[in-house]
């Protein structure tokens, strides 16, 4: 329970001491121990309580429960006050709304209620602590670095630095207590954190257009929390529980629990950027690139998912769940298709981030031993990689001048141990044996298993699309352009350590993949289904590992050693000798330039995102229609 | 052991047979087209000659990538021939596929990179059927895997013939075959030069040469697996059913013209949607 306060603690203490550090070295000081106490009690906490399945907590505590309530009116003041500051008032009222629902519900009601777990740790618990602990303190340090080119280059963009790192720490101190909480009161006050956390994070630079993105990210957020509330006080009346454990108790025993599932999986829907909702995610872009790693990887989508996949033993061949596979399994292929179209790299990782939680939330959906089992190893693949993929192309940005992949021609040449990192990034997120083929791999199993075809039709062709989009951008920085100068070395040290961390760390998830099956996500499975089974079996397995392997020591044995004499490329004879210049009509040099290929009159943001998003509204008014209305197959 | 025996015999007589199989493809095409053709060993001739070029590159990292493809296309290729995973098959061919295109990326070449992309097209093309064909034999035969489907009581064909159908139409994409070869053809028609293998020379092409070879056996083994069954003679049907897609294939590459990319991807994802979809949605309601 102690190491559980230090868990919470630290970050939480860290984010006050930064809020008014204002001496840069003193900062960089600091906030690499902070990193590494936060990591170190995250890895802890996961040694302490990886021997037990399962174990819980009461807190019992009028005084905390008193202090959590006092704590959401105060937050709900700060909402409002930023909301009627900004003029937007309605994304205020839709605090007010919710807040007053929960103190309503705590006051009149909350007396009754006996919380016998309000903290629950679990395997599934450990890896998020793990994954919130070391990648989250990670791009906190990258941050370092990062931050001090931003400064330099956004002349205009005052310097806010100690908020800056303030808002990081609180973000991953919520991100602790709301993946330990069972009880939901407590989840929803966490969740509410990582909302405005996120809101301030965006608009860090306070342009118009930063503004404008960090209101949109409020208010969609804030709609899913309203859902939230509703299911809390729903759950609270009607079953007599806030607990996430007997909500799953209740629902198995065959008592329906869908209205508060789908308020919940609704709540999860607006947090996990799926659409309608993903053009939160996308504007989230204008903030400095280590605020996206943190939303993309180990935070902020995260919780939405986080919670689908706690509930999803109650979700399966009901609305609730219906509406998770259907959103989700929609999303995942038009987010797929629009970042083919896409050549800003951020807005590729933006949407590849959509399109994967699609996969997730699908998988949670379905509810099934080997989609759950789905669902958490691409969590976890997708944490570590996407982090790199976001840390590298920022670092990109700053020392090639611009975030358009079409720039990173030739990167090979000019920072070839970042080109590196970014392959190995990429591979990661999508490459045969490593781990997001092989989600895909079990998600096709699930799919087929469960009996839901256009689940499956949407999986064959979302992942031919991602295929499309990664070797494309995978091809571009593997591009040797002669004549490129290395421009690495003032790249930050602190930069440095995050990137080739997280790229170790992506190939070691990716070779220990099947131990990590075995020891983490198995038996927590075992102990929610009390089944066992195995989704991709154990020679696969093995076999997959040691392909990674090989491919890791390949390019140590031979890359780049061949000694064959170099020649230049085929320009149609005309090369001038450089490979860069052919000779032209009237004997003119032309620059040779080369573009990748979007297929925008196919797979434009645009259309994808609406048919997208009409697609999934439709699916969450049926859903809910045909909850309300009763029997409504779909 | 007799998995690893065949597994053996695939790596030493699969670029035999498949340089064979290119030579006749040379032989039937030119016979279709009223000319006498090549010597039914030219290909061999071709590949030779190629090894004995002088070594020259446009980079240094270039060997390396089509190393890779060869790699592991012989893998995918073992994997299906020791009765592995078909997944494992797919997957191992898509990153073998990754590997191709990346060598032509590095070349910085606009032929090379305007093929690369071609490539990318055409497997973005194919991936849905490969995919959708593994789980239509997962449905029928209750197992990806390859050993249990061969000695299976079902002959696929009966329960499969859409998802036949869809793997022959984008087996003209594997094969390079017209009207689907975009971004690389064995004619010198080819109207970006080389396309894909523009800046490859030398042992380097004569490296992508064999892994077609390669390739090809194990593409025309997924033809053979839809006529198998536990029947003692059922392999002969197998073999021959190879023989009329290979010639069937080769009817088409001589009676069509290369068409746009449009055409590629629309029609070839039509047809996995009319073809494979429905018979996997026939197959679901049969569970």
């Amino acid at each position: 329970m102690a190491l559980l306060g230090l868990l919470i603690g630290i970050p939480a203490l860290a984010s006050l001491v930064l809020l008014v550090m204002r001496d840069d070295r003193k900062r960089g000081i600091f906030v690499k121990i902070a990193a590494a106490a936060t990591a170190a009690t995250a890895i802890a906490t996961a040694i302490t309580f990886f021997g037990s399945a399962s174990t819980s907590f009461r807190i019992g505590s009028e005084v905390f429960t008193k202090t959590i309530l006092v704590l959401e009116v105060v937050l709900c003041a700060v909402i409002l006050w930023l909301t009627f500051s900004a003029k937007r008032i309605l994304i205020g009222l839709l605090s007010i709304v919710q807040t007053a629902l929960i103190v309503w519900f705590e006051l009149t009601a909350g007396d009754k209620l006996h919380v016998q777990k309000d903290i629950v740790i679990d395997r599934f618990v450990i890896i998020m602590i793990v994954i919130v602990g070391v990648i989250g303190s990670t791009i906190t340090v990258y941050a370092l670095g990062y931050m001090k080119d931003f400064q330099k280059k956004a002349g205009s963009v005052p310097d806010r630095r100690p908020f800056f790192f303030f808002v990081m720490y609180l973000f991953l101190a919520a991100m602790f207590g709301l993946v330990l909480s069972n009880n939901l009161l407590n989840m929803y006050f966490c969740w509410e954190i990582t909302s405005l956390s996120s809101f301030l994070l965006i608009g860090y630079t306070r342009t118009p257009e930063a503004q404008h993105n960090s209101f949109r990210a409020l208010w969609m957020n804030l709609l899913g929390g309203a859902a939230f509330a509703l299911a809390i006080v729903i759950l609270g009346i009607y079953y007599g529980t806030v607990e996430i454990t007997q909500m799953i108790s209740i629902g198995k025993a065959g008592a329906s629990v869908v209205l508060p599932a789908c308020l919940l999986v609704f709540a999860g829907l607006t947090k996990a950027a799926q659409m309608p909702f993903s053009s939160w995610l996308l504007g989230a872009m204008v903030a400095p690139t280590p605020t996206s790693a943190l939303l993309h990887s180990s935070t902020m989508v995260k919780a939405g998912v986080f919670l689908i996949i706690r509930i999803s033993p109650v979700l399966g061949e009901n609305q609730a769940g219906i509406m998770a596979m259907f959103v989700g399994g929609m999303t995942f292929l038009f987010a797929s298709f629009a970042a083919i179209s896409q050549s800003n790299g951020k807005k590729v990782l933006a949407y590849s981030t959509i399109s994967n939680l699609g996969l997730i939330v699908c998988c949670a959906g379905i509810g099934t031993f080997e989609a759950v089992w789905t669902a958490i190893m691409l969590v976890m693949f997708h944490a570590v990689a996407k982090s790199l993929m976001f840390l590298t192309v920022g670092t990109a940005e700053h020392h090639v001048g611009s975030r358009n992949i079409e720039s990173f021609d030739g990167l090979f040449s000019e920072m070839p141990q970042l080109a590196i990192c970014m392959a190995v990034g990429i591979c990661g997120m999508f490459l045969a044996p490593f781990g997001m083929l092989i989600s895909k791999w079990a998600a096709m199993k699930a799919f087929i298993d469960s009996g839901h075809a256009l689940l499956l039709l949407v999986l064959v062709f979302g992942s031919s699309a991602t295929f499309f989009f990664w070797t494309k951008w995978l091809g571009k920085i593997t591009a040797i352009v002669p004549g490129k100068r290395n421009i690495e070395g003032s790249v930050h040290k602190e930069e440095w350590f995050a990137i080739k961390g997280l790229a170790v760390l992506t190939i070691v998830v990716c070779i220990l993949f099947p131990v990590l099956s075995a020891q983490l996500v198995v038996p927590y499975l075992h102990e929610v289904f009390h089944t066992e089974m195995q989704v991709i079996s154990n020679d696969n397995l093995m076999i997959m590992s040691f392909m990674v392997v090989l491919l890791v020591v390949l390019p140590l044995l031979a890359f780049g050693k061949s000694h064959k004499k170099l020649v230049n490329t085929n320009l149609s004879g005309e090369n001038m000798g450089d490979d860069l210049t052919f000779r032209g009509a009237m004997d003119v040099p032309v620059p040779v330039s080369l573009r990748n290929w979007y297929m925008t009159d196919w797979f434009g943001e645009k259309k994808m995102t609406a048919i997208g998003s009409a697609v999934c509204i439709a699916a969450i008014i049926i859903e809910f229609a045909a909850l309300f209305g009763g029997e409504l197959h779909v | 052991m007799s998995n690893i025996l065949s597994g053996i015999a695939y790596i030493l007589f699969a670029p035999l047979v498949g340089g064979l199989l290119a030579g006749i493809d040379r032989k039937i095409t030119a016979h279709m087209q009223r000319r006498k053709g090549p010597p039914l060993l030219q290909s061999f001739y071709d590949v030779f000659k190629l090894c004995s070029k002088q070594g020259i590159s446009v980079n240094r990292v270039q060997d390396f990538y089509v190393g890779g493809f060869l790699l592991f296309v012989i893998i995918s290729g073992i994997f299906f021939f020791t009765h592995g995973d078909i997944l494992l098959v797919v997957f191992t061919l898509t990153l073998a596929s990754v590997c191709l295109i990346v060598a032509a990326y590095s070349s910085n070449s606009p032929y090379s990179q305007l093929g690369a992309e071609r490539e990318l097209l055409q497997t973005m093309s194919y991936e849905p059927m490969l995919l959708m064909m593994s789980i239509g034999f997962y449905l029928t035969f209750g197992t990806f895997n390859l050993a249990d489907i061969v000695s299976g009581p079902q002959i696929g064909i009966l329960y499969m013939p859409g998802l036949f159908f869809g793997l022959c139409y984008i087996l003209i994409i594997k094969f390079r075959k017209s009207p689907f070869d975009l971004s690389m053809s064995h004619e010198a028609h080819q109207e970006l030069i080389k396309g894909i293998a523009t800046e490859f020379s030398g042992r380097t092409l004569a490296m992508v040469e064999v892994a077609h070879w390669y390739e090809n056996i194990f593409l025309l083994g997924f033809v053979y697996l839809y006529f198998v069954w536990s029947a003692p003679y059922s392999p002969l049907i197998g073999i021959a059913a190879c023989a009329v897609v290979f010639v069937l294939e080769i009817l088409i590459d001589n009676c069509c013209s290369r068409v746009k990319w449009q055409r590629v991807l629309t029609s070839s994802w039509l047809v996995s949607l009319v073809a494979g979809f429905v018979n996997l949605l026939v197959l679901m309601s049969l569970r």
